[in-house]
């Protein structure tokens, strides 16, 4: 035994030990890896399309879409015109702190003018809100422009699903990323159509 | 010559097979018969020998609910209601591990509270007070994921607000709320790994810190009520003059705080085991109901003070953030106490204050976690939360040259 330092043991340790560590963190991504979800999971959580070549003029329909009612609302041009005078009664008007996709982030929170694609979950503590479209002084608003209004605890959002200030919700409602496939089909939960529709 | 007679007996002779092969003497002697204590512990030091008993209720109770329960969205409940009507004595399994969980937050705060008091996070016990708070942040771990298993509507709703949290957090949030909860939502996959983690994994971690906890605690010996070190002044045979000997002086201390803790305990595991919604909060005793909200979400007891913190800050991610700062500030206590002096015993007023305010401030947030939150009490929250945070750099300025009173040579009382 010398006090010298056997430099190429020492080298082999080194690199044995780093050879090592990698080995330990690619053995670690089959396990951190398993916690995403399965393919079961992704096929349900899956895009859902919808047809929305029957949905007249301020009429809802409903698909659901990873457990979640998705709205569809198909708004005219009185209700449209609602949307620029209610600024100054909105806590985010410009969806600043709102969830949407970029293409949504407008005051019709939406691809197409006249077609709202929303999340139906209140966000304050996930109830549903009721759709109420008609421009009717109603029992929780005397000056209502058409929206929807969470009946657990009376948020009130307007037409393009913008909360009302004096609603316990904070933000507007969710938009979920969606495309167009055709005229009168659209799918919930893709950014944009692959190739051909 | 005749046979050589021992005088040893059977069980002499063991116990000598044993030592010859395993450390057994050896270790009663180091960590029990011959663990020198100091003399002067009081009714604060009962809480660590409790939390103890607490965890192996915790395990033998937690071990005997699995194998009636079920970790699965669609059977959860129904195994939960199937213990408690079904299962012979089940009921009393269950209420034991359910009020054991709220028994276990009350001794570990009274024993947080203790150290904080008797200064017994202070050098050279740093790493037991570390390894004290990575305990305490597994048990949160695990207490959330167990309340998430009886599959109620307060655990669907709890758990999905719980992960929500993870959500904010710029750029990855949204997958790593997926990794969390396997699945785009809260579902059967969030359950099935909880369940591992709270039976299997959180209590292996859990049980490898207590050891941390008590080995640290045994190689610098235990603080007291005066914060002197006892083993500056030893006898001839380098035993602490102010020392006893843990067995057999505190093992009957300890087992006449398990008598009178028991006597509580199980009042109100037969009398009150939901604590009027406190313990068991009654919209859990309706299953999870995606659509369905209950009229208000909040968390158990234990999680409230933190909760307040969460909801006094209007951004989500400054929420959680601040929320998160609460628990790691604890972590930093024994660097940001500079004080010479350990103990409240011998410290001026200004500490008795901050502590006292400190302590205050936190109960108050428990409380205010649990209300709905009036405009009066989004403002109080806001107040309890800067009275909190304050406590941290008050101590750290005001400790660099505390004014204290005299400290003594041997223990007082």
């Amino acid at each position: 035994m010398t006090d010298k330092v056997n430099e190429s043991r020492r080298n082999l340790l080194i690199g044995t030990s780093v050879v090592g560590v990698v080995g330990a963190a690619f053995a670690a991504v089959p396990f951190i890896k398993s916690w995403l979800p399965s393919e079961r999971a992704k096929s349900a959580g899956g895009p859902v399309e919808a047809d929305f070549s029957k949905l007249e003029m301020g009429q809802k329909m409903q698909v659901m879409w990873r457990g979640q009612p998705i709205f569809i609302v198909k708004r005219d041009k009185t209700l449209l015109n609602t949307l620029p005078g209610l600024a100054d009664r909105l806590k985010d008007p410009d969806s600043e702190n709102s969830i949407q996709p970029e293409y949504a982030k407008n005051l019709h929170r939406s691809r197409k003018e006249e077609l709202l694609v929303m999340v139906g979950i209140c966000t304050h503590l996930g109830c549903s809100p009721k759709f109420y479209p008609e421009i009717v002084p109603q029992a929780f608003d005397s000056q209502w422009k058409g929206g929807f209004y969470c009946p657990c605890h009376n948020s009130r959002f307007d037409i393009s699903g913008r909360v009302f200030s004096g609603s316990p919700a904070g933000t507007n409602l969710v938009i979920p990323p969606y495309a167009f496939l055709d005229e009168n089909r659209l799918i919930v939960g893709v950014e944009k159509i692959e190739g051909e529709a | 010559m005749s046979k050589t007679k021992t005088s040893k007996g059977m069980g002499a002779r063991f116990l000598d097979w044993m030592d010859y092969r395993l450390p057994v003497s050896k270790m009663w002697k180091e960590h029990v018969s011959e663990y020198y204590a100091p003399k002067n512990f009081n009714f604060w030091y009962f809480f660590g020998s409790l939390a103890m008993l607490v965890l192996v209720n915790q395990l033998l109770t937690g071990i005997w609910l699995t194998m009636h329960y079920k970790p699965d969205a669609e059977q959860a409940f129904g195994a939960v209601e199937y213990i408690m009507r079904d299962v012979p004595w089940g009921w009393l399994i269950r209420y034991l591990h359910t009020t054991g969980a709220s028994a276990f937050f009350i001794v570990v705060y009274l024993h947080m509270f203790r150290g904080l008091m008797y200064g017994s996070y202070k050098k050279p016990r740093e790493l037991i007070w570390v390894f004290g708070m990575v305990i305490y942040v597994a048990l949160m771990a695990e207490a959330f994921m167990g309340y998430v298993l009886p599959w109620g509507n307060m655990s669907y709703w709890g758990a999905k607000v719980i992960t929500q949290l993870f959500g904010v957090i710029p750029g990855v949030g949204d997958t790593l709320l997926e990794w969390i909860r396997g699945d785009y939502i809260v579902s059967d996959a969030t359950l099935n790994r909880f369940f591992a983690l709270h039976v299997v994994a959180v209590p292996i971690v859990l049980l490898a810190l207590v050891v941390l906890h008590l080995a640290a605690l045994h190689t610098v010996g235990s603080n007291n009520p005066d914060g002197v070190e006892i083993k500056k002044n030893k006898d001839e045979n380098g035993i602490p003059k102010d020392g006893i000997p843990f067995h057999p002086y505190y093992t009957v201390k300890d087992i006449f705080g398990v008598g009178m803790f028991l006597l509580i305990f199980l009042f109100i595991v037969f009398v009150k085991p939901d604590m009027g919604g406190l313990f068991l909060e009654h919209d859990n005793y309706t299953p999870a109901d995606p659509g369905v909200t209950p009229a208000h979400i909040k968390p158990v007891w234990y999680f409230t003070p933190f909760y307040a913190i969460l909801k006094a800050v209007p951004n989500p991610l400054g929420g959680m953030i601040l929320m998160f700062t609460a628990i790691i500030l604890l972590f930093t206590l024994p660097w940001l106490d500079r004080s010479e002096v350990k103990s409240i015993r011998y410290r001026l007023l200004p500490f008795k204050i901050a502590l006292f305010s400190f302590v205050t401030a936190f109960v108050i947030l428990g409380w205010l976690g649990m209300q709905s939150g009036s405009t009066v009490q989004k403002y109080m929250a806001i107040v309890c939360t800067v009275v909190y945070f304050a406590y941290f750099p008050f101590l750290y300025f005001y400790s660099k040259n505390e004014k204290h009173k005299p400290i003594p040579e041997r223990l007082t009382h």
